[in-house]
């Protein structure tokens, strides 16, 4: 930056047409920055948003020909046993997540933290890098890992005398193996957002309430859980989000089978809208599950009070 | 590692202390066994896939498991690149996620300078319409955007891959947030001395907003990078598959071509990884930022 004055630079003398340029260029400029953005965001974003929602009101296959179908389509799925499918395992992955998920990485990230762990980072790292695969790599992995005859898992079980376990092909227990592999992916980063919350805490209320005579269990329950309740928001609402953002493990691992018992709400979507082209009913499909979501937040919200993220 | 350790870390330095005591010392034992048994865990199912990228079938679909192959061998490698365009995959990949990541953060940049630093009109609504569509699930565009895509001819191009995905109201709402702490007597001072809006932004926001661009520059890297529902509804050249898709297509009914699929695994996680090693730091503070709100 120059260290000319004000008054020095308002004496330039500036030709006329970009002295009229340069007076307006301030006004003009915040509608240039934001036009390039808006206009594919009105393409892309919002105008997706409106049309689907006019969309789930018709009926028909395709695009064209569509027929207005009032609540058809809405109504339908009350009575639609695939998309009760869709939805209780999807439930149950989002429970199965925060239960098993948000539980054990509260633990993880206890123990990372506590005074007795060296190499912190270390242990972090390893439990961290496998958000960094695509659910396909994942799903690589987990046929590797669940086969049921060759699978790694059950060759370990093997050892002790346990199994076979058919983790794939038993509608009772394909879920649970869905969401054991979410553990796998999701327990590290879910660990850092505890974390992060953990390291957030003022260190003065531990010595005040050991001052006052507070066990460890004491402030634990007292001071940490209570100071953690918005990262608890945080991991609820990621754990719900996956839960519904779940497509193409269970596509490429079960095909949403057997027996639909590992289909999910994205999954049942694709398979309206991209297979069917059922796409008035696909859209309804991704506006309950819109709604669902944005309840669940705000139920959450209140019970939890309040938001922040980890970064905060 | 020490780098994650500094942003993580970073409040409350916790130093290890050895405990003098016994029961001390068996807690201390029981939780570092517990934590290597889960990294144990975490760790082997990835190098089993790697590993066994380099086991022939036979290994594979063997009765007894090893981690580490009996005989090495390169063919599982060579089938793929030999019988598919890998390479092709590779290159659609790697555009799709840098050319897309670098739309995304200038853009957004560019449209949060405007909304943390200028007055316009409709701002507030703008940014309340941003805020609610921040809101929804990508699910609900799917279906309206796949029919713009048909509209514009957009299926199987680089074009169609990148800039649906390339506009989020997050990346927005995110570069408002870091502009907003740019002081204002920088940008008077550079307005003083006759810079343009533009030239503002070009040299003082966007290399102050540096901590930004990279949490936004690596979200939506890994997102694009490790994308698979768009590129499965708009592509349907195999020359126009990405890395994701590649791999998923060789998931036939009738034979599952488990080495090869290793394979293709592996090397669609190597750079995703290798970006990590590099940028440790931006990756562990961007993934737990997480969503801003």
């Amino acid at each position: 930056m120059s260290t000319s004055t004000l008054a020095s630079r308002i004496g330039r003398p500036l030709w006329p047409a970009r002295e009229w340029w340069w007076r307006r260029q301030r006004r003009i400029a915040p509608y240039i920055f934001i036009s390039p953005f808006f206009i594919l965001f009105l393409i892309f974003g919002l105008y997706p948003v409106i049309y689907s929602f006019v969309l789930s009101f018709t009926k028909g296959f395709g695009f064209e020909e569509r027929s207005f179908a009032g609540l058809t389509n809405y109504i339908h799925m009350f009575s639609d046993e695939r998309f009760g499918m869709a939805m209780r395992n999807t439930t149950i992955y989002a429970l199965g997540s925060i239960v098993l998920i948000g539980g054990v990485s509260l633990l993880l990230a206890l123990a990372i933290n506590s005074r007795l762990v060296p190499w912190k980072g270390f242990f972090r790292t390893a439990f961290f890098f496998p958000v960094l695969t695509s659910e396909v790599v994942v799903f690589v992995i987990a046929a590797r890992i669940l086969d049921e005859q060759y699978g790694l898992l059950n060759f370990a079980l093997s050892k002790v005398n346990l199994g076979p376990v058919a983790w794939l092909t038993d509608p009772k227990i394909v879920m649970l193996s869905i969401v054991l592999i979410g553990l796998w992916t999701w327990t590290g980063i879910n660990a850092l957002y505890w974390m992060a919350g953990l390291n957030a805490i003022d260190n003065d209320y531990y010595e005040a309430a050991a001052i006052d005579g507070a066990g460890r269990w004491q402030s634990f329950r007292y001071i940490t859980l209570p100071l953690l309740r918005p990262i608890a928001l945080f991991v609820v609402l990621q754990a719900i989000i996956g839960s519904y953002n779940l497509f193409a493990l269970p596509l490429l691992l079960t095909g949403g089978g057997p027996s639909d018992a590992s289909l999910t709400v994205t999954l049942y979507i694709y398979n309206q809208g991209f297979q069917f082209f059922n796409v008035g009913y696909a859209s309804a499909i991704a506006y309950v599950m819109t709604f669902f979501l944005l309840a669940v937040s705000a139920i959450n919200i209140k019970f939890f009070g309040g938001w922040a993220s980890p970064g905060e | 590692m020490a780098v994650v350790d500094k942003v993580v870390g970073s409040v409350r330095d916790i130093r290890v202390s050895l405990p003098r005591r016994w029961p001390g010392v068996v807690a201390l034992v029981v939780v570092n066994l517990v934590l290597l048994v889960g990294v144990f865990v975490e760790v082997t199912p990835y190098l089993f896939m790697a590993f066994g990228a380099f086991k022939n079938n036979e290994e594979i679909f063997s009765s007894n498991l090893t981690l580490w192959p009996h005989e090495w061998t390169l063919g599982n490698m060579e089938a793929l690149i030999t019988g598919f365009p890998l390479a092709r995959w590779m290159f659609n990949t790697a555009v799709v996620a840098v050319l897309g990541t670098a739309v995304a953060v200038l853009l957004a940049s560019l449209a949060g300078f405007a909304f943390a630093k200028h007055d316009f009109r409709f701002k507030n609504v703008l940014l309340v319409i941003m805020l609610v569509t921040l809101l929804l699930p990508t699910q609900v565009l799917l279906v309206p955007q796949f029919q713009i895509m048909r509209a514009f001819d957009w299926f199987n191009t680089y074009q169609g891959l990148i800039v649906p995905r390339a506009v989020t109201a997050f990346g927005i709402i995110l570069m408002r947030q870091y502009t907003l702490s740019v002081p204002n007597e920088l940008l008077d001072a550079a307005r003083v001395d006759g810079a343009t809006e533009f030239r503002i932004w070009w040299r003082i926001v966007l290399p102050l907003v540096r901590p930004g661009v990279a949490v936004l520059g690596i979200l939506t890297f890994l997102g694009l990078w490790n994308d698979f529902f768009w590129p499965l509804i708009i592509t349907t050249d195999p020359d126009m598959f990405v890395m994701n898709l590649g791999i998923a297509s060789l998931v036939g009914p009738y034979d599952f071509r488990y080495g090869m699929l290793l394979s293709g695994a592996l090397l669609a996680s190597l750079p995703v990884i290798a970006v990590f090693i590099f940028f440790q730091r931006q990756f562990v503070s961007g993934l737990t930022r997480g969503a801003l709100k």
